[in-house]
């Protein structure tokens, strides 16, 4: 991708997806690293747990989101210091938002989805564009499959929308191994037809009890 | 070891550029900027053309407001796209800077949500400063000159600020070309046009909330069923001397059978039973 002397960015592929539910979130994404048709590792992870009930995934540019990842951990870590307690998932969203707009002239190539439990113990997804516009939603996909994840995603679990007034109740009708059995099945089907989503799936879910990881393998080819 | 916590104190508006917590972000310079990273290329305007590409801002809205007798009126789709791509279809377009200020969202969706948040915290601080709430015409006038300030640099922001002050409902339509006009009505985004034609037919100076409302509530939902790049839900704000309410948010795919119900198709007249030919 080096069209100009310039040009630092390199697409490294991946997808990830976020479910938020009544009392849990479940965070994945694949474990590929690619670039264009060369795949460079099978096992690295793209999800990082920022807080206890906090996590992010992000596809794009390595380089950009190991810079990010370790910046939001490392802000994190400096707010426990100064008000004794965890940073909350809506003031990460915030934070990460505000942190991609400060490079809104040269950005991080990074696509996020943030996935955690809120202050009343909801589940909460946030998605992202690459310069700081986000958005609280039930359920999202980010990164090469996205667009062929969002479309069954919208099938499965679409809810009235937020704006609606008067408000209608609007909570993902899905138990949390329900929700975790359908990120599995989605991974599995972007892997049949996204030459950048493969070998790993690396689920996290985030509930009461506390974080869980799991793997399921995917296609290797 | 004792971490040194001096970078995150945060100064607004008073320490030097980039010596806060997030890299000088709420601070400014003697100018007034924000201190956002630049890329050191040589370049800037090329690279920030390519780099529109990569990150696919997202576009297409139809928003429109306007002033009547009894405040303002503010409405707007919900849609955003990336190309031919609905990224979100439950999009916040009308952001709410305060209880008695509205924006609207055109253009990046990044560049509207940030800098209204940014004047939010500006609103607040005139506030807290000297004792009562910035007018309409202050709070659009420090938007229009900071994104005058980044004139040329790629920003694309289309977005009006509406509201209520001490002298009565405000409308201001400010963009990132350096544009503020004040005005009784406006239109914003790619289905604007097909807005503008339901609204300038239909307005009036005296109207009671709910007719106002209803209008505005035509002009989206005409709009998003002409501009592609429109849809979602249709919300509808009213600002009056007490501060906005949301009067309304519907869906478009069911206010369609709202203003076009389903005709009952006349049943055919069923065959008579022929007579049996056996007379």
């Amino acid at each position: 991708m080096s069209r100009r002397g310039d040009w630092v960015y390199e697409n490294n592929g991946g997808t990830c997806v976020a479910i938020a539910g009544a009392d849990y979130c479940v965070v994945a994404a694949d474990t590929r690293l690619s670039v264009g048709y060369n795949i460079l590792t099978r096992e690295h992870s793209k999800i990082c747990e920022l807080a206890d009930k906090c996590v992010i995934a992000s596809s794009g540019f390595q380089g950009d989101i190991k810079a990010l990842q370790k910046n939001l951990a490392a802000r994190e870590l400096l707010y426990q210091h100064q008000h004794n307690k965890r940073m909350s998932c809506p003031a990460m969203a915030q934070l990460l938002s505000n942190t991609l707009y400060y490079k809104r002239f040269f950005p991080y190539y990074a696509f996020n989805v943030l996935g955690g439990l809120d202050s009343e113990g909801k589940g909460c997804v946030y998605s992202y564009d690459a310069v700081g516009s986000y958005e609280r939603t039930g359920y999202s996909a980010q990164g090469s499959g996205s667009t062929l994840i969002m479309p069954v995603l919208d099938n499965q679990l679409k809810s009235p929308s937020p704006l609606l007034v008067p408000a209608r109740d609007a909570v993902t009708p899905l138990s949390e191994s329900e929700a975790v059995d359908l990120v599995k099945d989605v991974f599995a089907s972007a892997t049949e037809r996204d030459i950048y989503t493969g070998d790993k799936v690396e689920i996290v879910v985030i509930n009461k009890a506390g974080t869980r990881r799991e793997y399921i393998e995917l296609r290797k080819d | 070891m004792i971490p040194n916590l001096s970078a995150l104190e945060n100064h607004f508006g008073a320490a030097a550029a980039g010596s806060d917590d997030l890299g000088g972000l709420f601070s400014a310079d003697a100018a007034g900027q924000l201190a956002l990273e630049f890329p050191t290329c040589n370049d800037f305007d090329g690279f920030q053309k390519a780099t529109k590409e990569m990150v696919n801002n997202k576009k297409g809205t139809t928003t429109l407001s306007f002033i009547f007798d009894k405040g303002v009126i503010v409405a707007a789709d919900s849609r955003a796209s990336m190309g031919g791509y609905i990224s979100s279809q439950t999009v916040r377009k009308i952001i709410e800077i305060n209880p008695y200020m509205l924006g609207t969202m055109a253009g990046g969706a990044a560049d509207c949500q940030f800098w209204h948040r940014n004047l939010g915290v500006k609103c607040r601080l005139h506030e807290l400063a000297n004792k009562r709430r910035i007018s309409i015409a202050g709070s659009s006038k420090t938007l229009a000159n900071i994104l005058y300030s980044y004139r040329g640099m790629g920003l694309s922001i289309g977005t009006m600020i509406a509201g209520f002050d001490e002298t009565g409902p405000g409308l201001y339509y400010v963009d990132s070309e350096g544009a503020r006009l004040k005005g009784s009505r406006f239109s914003v985004g790619s289905g604007s046009l097909y807005a503008y034609g339901i609204l300038d037919e239909g307005y009036k100076f005296n109207m009671s909330v709910e007719e106002a409302a209803e209008l505005a509530r035509r002009a989206i939902y005409h709009a998003t069923f002409r501009d592609g790049a429109s849809g979602g839900c249709v919300s509808v704000y009213y600002v009056g001397p007490d501060g906005w309410k949301k009067l309304s948010g519907d869906d478009v795919g069911e206010l369609h059978y709202h203003y076009y119900p389903v005709q009952a198709a006349p049943v055919e007249q069923e065959m008579a039973e022929a007579p049996s030919a056996s007379t």
